[in-house]
């Protein structure tokens, strides 16, 4: 079976991001397909590269990252809520002329039809959030 | 590309959290999609298209008139739930006039507000194949 | 077609639990995560709303969430049902589709 997941939450924050990679890793563990994961509101968060938790805590953007990297799944960021929130792409922060960019290996900043798409196309469509 | 129905579920007010803003973001792109869209106002949520907003106090953009521009979309049932009125003090009359106009009946205005009681509200979440809340 | 609903809020805190119960529609089930996971027990303010759906809708409790929480599922209403995140795929999968009340 095909999933999309969207997850509206940044990490630490809020748990939303620890479930939605918990389910996403028992998704996959069953054969299932994740067509994709599209991250929106503070969601974008999972998204940094700059996330220095203490030692002793997770790394969510990385578990993501790595997550993606295993599976090559497809980690979508919202564009609009990225460039709210300050996640950036070298393209993006390029054409927004900013000084740096923080997008973590595995995903991709795209737009909201990413999502709508997802949902078309997939036979379940799972949101996480708070 | 498959029609699907699409429900989009608002049980946040404005302003104090952005999801309502950008929940509606999400709307308005899914009418490029030519889905079958719905929304539902319940709780919280139908303070989102009460009338009369005004933001010049809170530094924010309101973002009510947005609400208006769905008809242009063919976005134009807006489920809102009686109950949740009531339960806040409100009616139907505290509500913005939305509408779409019907190509088929002369470009007739036709109200986009659904006013559904919670049992059919129910109904209108139990038909849907995808719904997104925020 | 049947629907599962996520609750992921405590019913003590805020109204999006109560409102999916009265949302749900018979042969649906509702999946408690997160915080929600706290409307399990017995013997609370929210028991007898949660056991009045038990009669048509199927109830199951994130058990890695309960756990965390320091509750114990002997003191959960009986019959729910404890899942792990794979149980939560398959409920996924056995529902056409999910709603979370958020």
């Amino acid at each position: 079976m095909k999933f999309t997941i969207m997850i509206n939450e940044g990490p630490y924050q809020h748990q939303s991001s620890d479930t939605a990679l918990q389910f996403a890793r028992a998704v996959l563990a069953q054969g299932h397909e994740i067509f994709r994961i599209f991250f929106y509101h503070d969601g974008v968060n999972n998204g940094t590269r700059l996330s220095v938790p203490p030692a002793d805590d997770r790394l969510v953007q990385k578990e993501w990252s790595e997550l993606s990297k295993e599976h090559d799944l497809d980690l979508v960021l919202c564009i609009a809520a990225a460039q709210r929130r300050g996640i950036m792409d070298e393209d993006e922060a390029k054409r927004q002329g900013l000084d740096a960019n923080n997008i973590i290996e595995g995903f991709r900043i795209s737009g909201l039809g990413q999502l709508i798409e997802g949902g078309i196309e997939s036979d379940r469509t799972v949101v996480f959030g708070d | 590309m498959a029609t699907k129905k699409f429900m989009f579920v608002n049980r946040k007010s404005p302003y104090g959290t952005v999801y309502a803003l950008e929940s509606l973001e999400v709307v308005l792109i899914s009418a490029a999609f030519e889905q079958d869209v719905s929304l539902a106002f319940l709780d919280d949520g139908v303070y989102q298209i009460t009338k009369g907003q005004n933001t010049d106090g809170i530094g924010q953009k309101n973002f009510s008139s947005t609400y208006k521009a769905l008809g242009d979309y063919e976005i134009k049932k807006l489920y809102v739930e009686k109950e949740s009125l009531e339960e806040r003090g409100l009616t139907p009359d505290d509500l913005m006039d939305l509408v779409w106009e019907d190509e088929d009946d002369d470009w007739a205005e036709k109200p986009s507000i659904i006013l559904v009681n919670r049992a059919e509200m129910a109904d209108a979440m139990a038909e849907q194949e995808v719904t997104l809340s925020f | 077609m049947a629907m599962l609903h996520i609750v992921n809020k405590s019913p003590f805190e805020r109204v999006s639990f109560r409102s999916c119960l009265n949302h749900v529609k018979p042969g649906d089930s509702v999946l408690m995560i997160e915080d929600a996971v706290v409307g399990a027990y017995d013997n609370t303010s929210f028991s007898d709303k949660l056991k009045a759906s038990m009669s048509d809708v199927s109830v199951y409790v994130l058990g890695g969430d309960l756990v965390a929480r320091g509750l114990s599922e002997d003191r959960v209403i009986n019959g729910i049902k404890s899942v792990d995140y794979a149980g939560f795929v398959d409920l996924t999968v056995e529902n056409e589709t999910t709603q979370s009340w958020l």
